[in-house]
């Protein structure tokens, strides 16, 4: 957990269940405050049809001393139908405006200047994230700097997918927004405060779907400028693990991963320069420990069986010496 | 069954000769064109695949009950999840409507057959094989993870997921070869549901004398007409992209997933309208007769139907509203989703207005029937709330969705054919089905439906997305998914009470009569069973209640109908 203590205001607070009722951002406030006005008004609606009802079951259930007698065969009433099909038609367009209002806001709402752009690409079963403008390619944890009123930084998400549908969801940063391979998509959150905002792909992409999970590290603007710089260094190069390095370029690793500074430059596999710099490995399914790590390389299928990885069929002392040097890039 | 042992004078009576032997009886039940024997073919088949679905969801729930469980495989999950959504939806919903419309609709007008004896035949069987089909792939299906694979794509099944680059091997091609076979039958059954409601209604019998039943069957059909086509052709297109070269949906080459999701979901969407409107129709039949009153509003019931049919074929891009849609398309369908809510609405009102100032007996069909009216006014309430677009983002694919239309599909249509199992069963077998169970069943499908649905409502809230075999324990999802899971396992007991209660009753139920209800529609007028075209001389009907006017010379209801 090297890169949690580089960083460490940035894990604050426990993980916790990402719930749509804490919501942390712009978007996700706006969709709070519309949801619990249609929770008021659909639970009126339920009071008052459910009370209707259940008073209808207590009032009118047949008795043993009635018996033999038909009721008042009633066989309908112009006014009181009229009456119930125009309060629903009112209460319809009171909805459709209030929804219509909130779509709008969230959806067309102009991207500033200050915005932070990050390009989002959905593979099957991990998240890429590439901030074009600052050169920095990571993958499943996701930085963001926090926003305010007085100094806004909200992240566009540009939103791609290498291969099958996916979907970017946050719950307290915000709704979902699918991945399309042949439809990009935007979205733009702007948390407000710092902490790790948990999450996971809500859109079936395969066998490891469950396991394609997300966090959002929301930084102060201060630890995210020290993120990011980090971020944009080439890999560490420590002679201690060259043998580690010299495995990394010269097997298969190569062929999936990139390490900036290596001949390494795959790009079907996550990025790798600053592995240590993340907390999870596999799409969140592992802490990032050394042992996880060792496993991995060994056998993708303990934590996460079917994942795009293979086995990689190396010996015990080439995985030693490749998770030394793999321990290093922080 | 097999043989008719209630000839009523008069009647024609082709039944063969008694005594037939186990062979010959077998063969009778494949080459009848008779459409009771038809629906209750149909009937049969969607209860067996109930069982093997219900098996399915067991499944998901035990490997959900606790966070990273192994009970279930993910490959296994995801086949499991599949086929349970598949499975549901065309070989329990779909078989079931038609089952009790096959059954029901020629009765209920007094004619004497469908119009089309020989294509309802053909109509069951092609459904028959499209499941059969469906569940061979467990066996001869190769899939990506090897032999015996079924279909593990979503009954959605979104491309490109779908396509041979991402789904290699024959379990894709297994589903959608069922669904289009599946989709004949169904398109038969609809075309001859038309076709009797319109031209085989006895004398007297206007459209608007139609049982609500009838008219909910014919809605239903005219909505399947519409609906099955675009979801064949996307079947069609996904055939051709994985074995003759198409791009219809092959995003590497230049295809458009967004484009299957139109096709599916201009089905998809009307097919739950499709599933519910003969679960209305049920709903309308029950509760008037356990009230002991007409039919509150039948004219606007009917416009209402019609009206829902309609707004339905204008919803479809509400599954799609986190695809990336621009903001006027979000707005108009989130404002045609809430219109359903208007129609739906009026057929509430009028089942509790139908209810007030009756005389309401609570037997099993009425108690389920009740329970429904509660489901589902929850179910119309969460799909407001999915309604408003920006909630959908958050709710869209949680567990919350699964819930609404869980709410939806269990609540209301499982409801509402349980009621019309306990309400038809006397008609259909001619004995009663014990009134103890039913309400053992009742109330053990009650509570377990309650523990299981209403607790996804929170789950989903709380951040947990469908389709996921399993969950991270720091989520805090693990009480709920327990509870939910729990649940499952008393529904699942309540189902096997039923399927004992059907099978003992069959012998040693109390003997029906005609009437046991005392109700007022055509079928309730001939012997139970009803003996091979139904009635020896054709009805005549002056009001929507003949037996009502039979039964009250003094008071008849063609004197008070509007």
């Amino acid at each position: 957990m090297a890169g949690m203590s580089a960083m460490p205001a940035a894990a604050q607070g426990a993980l916790s269940t990402p719930s749509i009722l804490a919501p942390a951002s712009t978007p996700a406030h706006e969709i709070y405050s519309l949801s619990q006005f249609v929770l008021v008004i659909t639970g009126t609606i339920f009071a008052v049809v459910g009370g209707l009802l259940t008073f209808v079951i207590i009032k009118f259930h047949a008795r043993k001393t009635d018996a033999g007698h038909e009721p008042a065969q009633i066989y309908g009433s112009t006014q009181v139908e009229l009456a119930w099909t125009v309060i629903p038609v009112l209460t319809v367009v009171v909805l459709f405006l209030t929804t219509a209002r909130i779509i709008f806001a969230i959806q067309d709402a102009p991207e500033p200047q200050s915005a932070l752009n990050v390009t989002v690409i959905g593979h099957q079963f991990w998240w890429e994230f590439r901030y074009p403008k600052l050169g920095i390619v990571t993958a499943n944890e996701l930085h963001l700097p926090t926003s305010s009123n007085s100094a806004p930084r909200p992240a566009y998400l540009q939103l791609l997918s290498a291969d099958v549908d996916h979907s970017f969801w946050v719950p307290q940063l915000g709704g979902k927004t699918d991945l399309i391979p042949d439809h990009p998509n935007q979205m733009w959150i702007d948390p407000e405060v710092a902490g790790v905002y948990l999450g996971q792909c809500a859109q079936f992409c395969g066998i490891e779907h469950a396991k394609m999970l997300l966090r959002v590290y929301v930084d102060t603007p201060q630890q995210f400028e020290a993120w990011a710089s980090n971020q944009e260094k080439p890999a560490v190069d420590d002679a201690a693990v060259a043998a580690g390095r010299q495995v990394f370029e010269s097997e298969a690793c190569a062929n999936c991963h990139t390490i900036t500074g290596t001949s390494a430059h795959g790009v079907f596999g996550p990025d790798l320069t600053h592995l240590m710099s993340r907390a999870t490995i596999a799409a969140g399914a592992a802490y990032n420990t050394p042992a996880n790590l060792r496993s991995w390389i060994e056998d993708p299928n303990i934590f996460k069986p079917g994942a795009l990885m293979p086995a990689m069929q190396l010996s015990d002392q080439q995985v030693d010496e490749l998770v030394a040097y793999l321990t290093t890039l922080h | 069954m097999a043989d008719q042992t209630f000839p009523i004078p008069g009647t024609l009576d082709v039944s063969p000769s008694r005594g037939v032997g186990l062979l010959e009886w077998l063969r009778s039940w494949v080459i009848t064109v008779d459409h009771k024997r038809l629906g209750l073919l149909y009937i049969v088949y969607a209860l067996v695949f109930l069982l093997v679905a219900g098996g399915e969801a067991m499944a998901i729930r035990i490997q959900l009950a606790i966070p990273h469980n192994h009970f279930l495989s993910p490959e296994l999950y995801n086949e499991f999840f599949t086929m349970h959504g598949t499975t549901m939806v065309f070989l329990v919903g779909m078989t079931l409507i038609f089952g009790f419309g096959n059954y029901l609709v020629p009765l209920m007008i007094g004619a004497r057959d469908m119009a089309f004896p020989r294509l309802n035949a053909f109509s069951f069987w092609m459904s028959a094989f499209g499941g059969l089909l469906l569940y061979f792939s467990f066996i001869g299906g190769f899939g990506l993870y090897g032999m015996g694979a079924a279909p593990d794509v979503t009954w959605w099944a979104y491309a490109p997921l779908t396509e041979r680059a991402f789904s290699p091997g024959h379990n894709t091609d297994y589903w959608a070869l069922a669904l289009i076979v599946m989709g004949f039958g169904t398109l038969g059954a609809a075309i001859n549901t038309l076709a009797t409601a319109f031209c085989m209604r006895c004398r007297g019998m206007t459209l608007l004398r139609m049982p609500l039943f009838v008219w909910l069957m014919v809605v239903a059909s005219a909505d399947t007409l519409i609906v099955i086509t675009p979801l064949t052709a996307a079947q069609v297109m996904l055939i051709i992209d994985r074995y003759l070269g198409g791009h219809f949906f092959d995003t590497q080459a230049g295809g458009s997933a967004t484009v299957w999701m139109h096709f599916f979901w201009i089905f998809g969407h009307p097919e739950v309208y499709v599933l519910i409107l003969p679960a209305f129709g049920i709903a309308s039949e029950v509760i008037p007769v356990f009230s002991r009153k007409a039919i509150f509003g039948y004219p606007a019931m009917v416009a209402a139907s019609v009206g829902i049919a309609f707004v339905s074929l204008s919803v479809w891009a509400h599954h799609m509203f986190t695809i990336g849609m621009t903001s006027v398309s979000n707005a108009f369908f989130a404002l045609s989703t809430m219109m359903v809510g208007i129609p739906t609405g009026i057929k509430i009102f009028n089942w509790v207005a139908t209810m007030w100032g009756g005389k309401i007996r609570f037997a099993t069909p009425m108690l389920f029937c009740t329970a429904f009216l509660f489901q589902f006014l929850c179910a119309g309430l969460t799909g407001i709330m999915l309604a408003a677009a920006p909630w959908d983002w958050q709710l869209h694919n949680s567990y919350f969705v699964i819930a609404h239309f869980h709410y939806t599909l269990t609540g209301s249509f499982v409801f509402c054919f349980f009621a019309a199992i306990y309400y038809w069963y006397p008609k259909i077998i001619g004995r009663m089905l014990s009134e103890t169970l039913g309400k053992w069943h009742f109330w053990l499908f009650f509570i377990g439906f309650h523990m299981t649905f209403d607790t996804m409502h929170f789950v989903g809230i709380l951040g947990m997305p469908r389709s996921i075999y399993t969950y991270e324990p720091d989520r805090g999802w693990g009480t709920l998914n327990m509870i939910i899971s729990v649940g499952g396992l008393v529904q699942a007991t309540a189902v096997l009470i039923l399927v004992w209660n059907i099978v003992d009753s069959f012998r040693n139920g109390r003997l029906a009569g005609n009437d046991p209800w005392d109700a007022w529609t055509l079928e309730w007028s001939t012997p139970s069973p009803p003996p091979p075209y139904n009635f020896a001389t054709d009805p005549v009907v002056y009001s929507r209640r003949p037996l009502w006017d039979l039964k009250h010379p003094e008071d008849p209801d063609w004197k008070y109908e509007r």
